[in-house]
């Protein structure tokens, strides 16, 4: 990714023209050396835009992406308060701001660590390195025989002999340069002469310190994007239309009259209302009257979704891998087995409709933005407003929770356009059905699979193909007006890239061929069915699927499951995995079917799934209670072995697995977007059901496999992806009824219950 | 038409205009200032407005500012604090419960009344009591736990 904002511009907008952007803040927070934000170092090669010492010791980094809540934040204080060999207290982390952090890609692939930790560990290493070499010269000793604890550093032998980082920077800069790699984005890193610790030193890096953002918010203290007032701001509601693809054609301002302030604002075919109280706004959008052009409505219906998806032909075709001869193998097989599964539309449904608050101004421009993608987005609402990128703040603030690109950016952009057209600060936030409606859809797909099983009970071929909706209608990076509705609704237009995807996986497999289809958009511009990343983008779909599949050759081959995959890998970080979740799960062994238990009423039964995400792997053993009158599937108890290098807080990483499970869970059990030829359908919690306390596991247990050796990988995603295809394997190992459709309604798995008796 | 309207938010008096049919959540985020509870539906389907008015777990975005005068109205701010905080709020810090924390209005003012009314609830009771209430992030294992750690504090 190229840089967004130089670091130069930006010095320059924060003491010219922007400088009423920086006023409308409190002064520079936390411990810094720069006096103000306009002498805040940008530079990714400047080893003080990373990081600062104050007065008091205490230390400030500043991470360029954002915390959406999983424990980022603590996870990297933990990373630099190792390197510089001070508690975890005393440091405190800045998260992505263009005003005050650089660009290190948003949230993005589960690299909050991976990626954003790494530089955040070279500089504090390096800002170790070189306050032991100023230590050494005023305490007259050599470096080597310095040691730093808790900020103190001190001759080893001689403990009276002693300073301190405060004494030493006196709050000022380091002033020192770091080798960038030119990058910014996720590939951005910068390193210093200092050699980062060995894991084998590590006293901070391994253990489970809270998270800070905990308190505030259990107190009711915490601001949320949502949260944010500054004066004279008005609200707004963005009028979306009842049938996708409809233009407002007349609107009756008159009809909102009754509202104190209440105001009509209207550009192409963005359409808002904004008044000084969030209720009357709420109303006099409810009341409006417009005139929408008539148009035909562009969708097939949810209940047609698949058959449109296997009917049309495709757009492209790509295939991933290929070897050997798969056509001739599979004609050939003793043993051919064939499946297709069906993944729906699913809606982010983030618990809080999209909200963000924009300050458009003549000399600048401020958001509070929940989006993932703190700097992408700025660049968008540049072009999108015809504003210099420089002349606009982002800032970072958590909105409800987001596992990829929700409705935030949406927001961002909505109340961007509605304050350029008022000239006051706006916040906006959807109601429930604009979140469910209009906020962008995870991809609904098809998967084919058909393997051979040779005479020695493993697969010999194996032919693999996702068909479905491109992943990203909208991109995840808005760095274009066309990625926000709002920007389409002005009239920025765009073809989406055509991309989908096969299974990441290892199994050993002569004969291989994987590959996607994508099918075209059902209407472009403002869709509520624009396709945009969801938690572990195609990651669940694609690997349902596949993994479902390794279960149905198991039973072909008259295998036990986990024995069977085993049979197929030879990777041992794989194997220790897949043997980790099998030992704490006590699998017992044998052909699916085979753990069967329960009788009458209820049915139980145990599933394994697996699979990596880049560097991650994940094992799952689940096991399903059924209730045979209901057609309910309670996903009781799931155990699941994690792999992801280096363990830098396993109390937060916990924590997150258990959130990846339970999502999963409830996208495989509950969750479809229903659409008519108009427009979404499900546009609330009952319409659009998601996993409720009842159904939530009686027990999620985690085995952290803690690689210290390898470099951390990510977490925010990796688990949630094969948590269908575990449940799915438990409903066949408990009830022999294959579930092939997403996601397993009552209704739907009653039937075929009572199909299969 | 706005009327002078007084209510009394965790303790303390407080005056605001507003049309007395406003919802309450409009009331307390906006005309008082409250950072929590969240808008989530408007529809009384989430509960991550939620607010206790007279100990009774009430979504306050379907609740008229007019039902909650002459009546007490408890936010997390004033269930407990840093300083004397309700075990629900202990617990909760202690299991690192919440993600992202939109929902927890709902989640713990409820779970504050359950215990209030049974201080050593059942695994059922905690589910049944819970009932309704969303969370996005998939924290309802932790939540049972916290549950049950503050309940453990009831002693």
């Amino acid at each position: 990714m190229n840089a967004l904002i130089p670091a130069a511009s930006r010095r320059q907008l924060l003491q010219g023209a922007g400088a009423l952007v920086v006023m409308a803040f409190a002064p520079l927070e936390g411990a810094n050396a720069a006096e103000s934000l306009a002498d805040k170092s940008m530079h990714p090669a400047e080893l003080d835009t990373w990081l600062a010492i104050g007065r008091d010791g205490q230390i400030t980094a500043y991470l360029g992406k954002p915390d959406v809540a999983q424990g980022l934040e603590v996870a990297i204080a933990q990373i630099v308060a190792e390197e510089l060999d001070v508690p975890v207290e005393r440091v405190s982390i800045i998260i992505s701001d263009t005003a005050q952090t650089v660009d290190q890609g948003g949230v993005s692939g589960s690299t909050g660590v991976q990626r954003g930790g790494v530089t955040m560990r070279n500089a504090a290493a390096e800002a170790r390195r070189l306050l032991v070499e100023q230590a050494a010269v005023k305490l007259g000793a050599d470096p080597d025989r310095l040691k730093v604890d808790n900020g103190v550093i001190s001759v080893i032998g001689a403990p009276s002999r002693k300073t301190t980082y405060a004494a030493l920077i006196k709050g000022g800069r380091f002033d020192a340069k770091l080798d960038w790699n030119g990058q910014y984005g996720n590939g951005l890193t910068a390193t210093g002469k200092a050699k980062p610790k060995s894991p084998d030193q590590y006293r901070v890096v391994g253990t489970s310190p809270k998270r800070r953002d905990i308190p505030p918010k259990v107190f009711g203290k915490y601001a949320y994007a949502a949260d944010y007032r500054p004066p004279g701001m008005l609200h707004g509601r963005v009028i979306r239309p009842p049938v996708a693809g409809a233009k407002p054609m007349a609107v009756d301002e008159a009809s909102i009259a009754r509202f104190p302030g209440a105001k009509v604002l209207r550009k192409a075919n963005f359409l808002g209302v904004v008044a000084p109280r969030e209720w009357d706004a709420v109303q006099a959008a409810r009341v409006l009257k417009v005139t929408w052009s008539e148009t035909p409505g562009a969708f097939v219906t949810s209940e047609t979704l698949f058959d449109h998806i296997r009917e049309t032909p495709a757009l492209k075709r790509e295939v991933v891998k290929t070897q050997g001869q798969v056509d001739e193998a599979l004609k050939g097989a003793a043993k051919l087995v064939e499946a297709e599964y069906e993944w729906p539309y699913q809606s982010h449904a983030s618990l809080g409709p999209g909200c963000a608050v924009a300050d458009v101004r003549a000399d600048g421009v401020t958001l509070w933005n929940p989006s993932q993608k703190t700097f992408a987005t700025a660049l968008g609402i540049s072009k999108l407003l015809g504003r210099p990128v420089e002349t606009i703040r982002s800032i970072y603030c958590q909105g409800p929770g987001s596992y990829g690109r929700n409705d935030a950016g949406d927001a961002c952009a909505d109340a961007a356009v509605l304050s350029s057209l008022c000239g006051k600060p706006v916040r906006v936030q959807g109601m429930r059905a604009d979140g469910h409606g209009w906020d962008p859809k995870g991809a609904a797909s098809i998967h084919r699979a058909r393997a051979a099983i040779g005479a020695d009970g493993k697969i010999v071929a194996y032919d693999y193909l996702s068909k479905g909706f491109t992943r990203m209608e909208v991109n995840t990076f808005e760095n274009d007006p066309f990625d926000f509705l709002a920007g389409m609704e002005l009239g920025f237009t765009h073809e989406p890239a055509a991309t989908f995807g096969a299974p990441e996986d290892v199994y050993v497999i002569p004969h291989r061929r994987m590959a996607w289809e994508t099918i075209p958009r059902m209407l472009a511009g403002p869709s509520p069915l624009r396709t945009s990343h969801l938690r572990d983008p195609l990651g669940p779909q694609i690997h349902f699927a596949s993994e479902s599949f390794i279960d149905e050759c198991a039973l072909a081959a008259g295998a036990d499951p986990v024995a069977f995959r085993l049979a197929h890998i030879e990777d041992k970080r794989h194997r220790a995995v897949i043997e980790a979740a099998a030992k704490a799960a006590a699998w017992k062994p044998g052909p699916p079917g085979a753990r069967r238990g329960g009788s009458g009423a209820t049915l139980t039964g145990t599933g394994f799934a697996y699979a990596n995400r880049g560097e991650t792997i994940v094992a799952i053993v689940s096991e399903v209670e059924i209730d045979r009158a209901s057609g309910r599937i309670w996903p009781r108890r799931f155990w699941v072995s994690h792999e992801c290098g280096l363990v830098i807080n396993p109390g937060t990483l916990k924590q997150v697995i258990e959130g990846n499970i339970v999502h999963g869970a409830s996208r495989a059990l509950f969750e479809e977007v229903s659409f008519d030829k108009d427009n979404v359908t499900s546009l609330d919690w009952n319409s659009y059901p998601i996993l409720e306390i009842e159904d939530a596991p009686e027990s999620i247990e985690v085995v952290l496999v803690n690689r210290k050796d390898l470099p951390p990988s990510g977490a925010g995603e990796p688990s949630t992806r094969p948590v269908a295809a575990a449940i799915a394997n438990a409903v066949f190992d408990a009830s022999g009824v294959r579930l092939r459709r997403i996601p397993f309604r009552r209704d739907r798995f009653k039937a075929a219950l009572a199909k299969s008796a | 038409m706005t009327d002078q309207i007084s209510l009394t938010i965790d303790g303390h008096k407080r005056q605001v205009d507003a049309d007395p049919r406003t919802p309450l959540l409009y009331v307390l985020h906006d005309e008082l200032g409250l950072n929590s509870p969240h808008f989530g539906c408007g529809l009384g389907q989430c509960g991550a407005c939620t607010v206790q008015i007279d100990g009774k777990p009430t979504r306050s975005c379907i609740t008229p500012a007019s039902n909650a005068v002459g009546k007490q109205v408890t936010t997390l701010a004033g269930l407990g604090t840093p300083e004397k905080p309700h075990p629900i709020q202990a617990a909760y810090i202690e299991e690192q419960t919440p993600q992202c924390g939109y929902c927890i209005s709902g989640w713990m003012m409820t779970a504050a009344a359950l215990l209030k009314e049974k201080p050593h609830p059942t695994d059922a009771e905690i589910r049944s009591a819970l009932k309704g209430l969303k969370c996005r992030c998939g924290t309802h294992v932790a939540i049972i736990r916290a549950v049950k750690r503050a309940a453990a504090m009831n002693a």
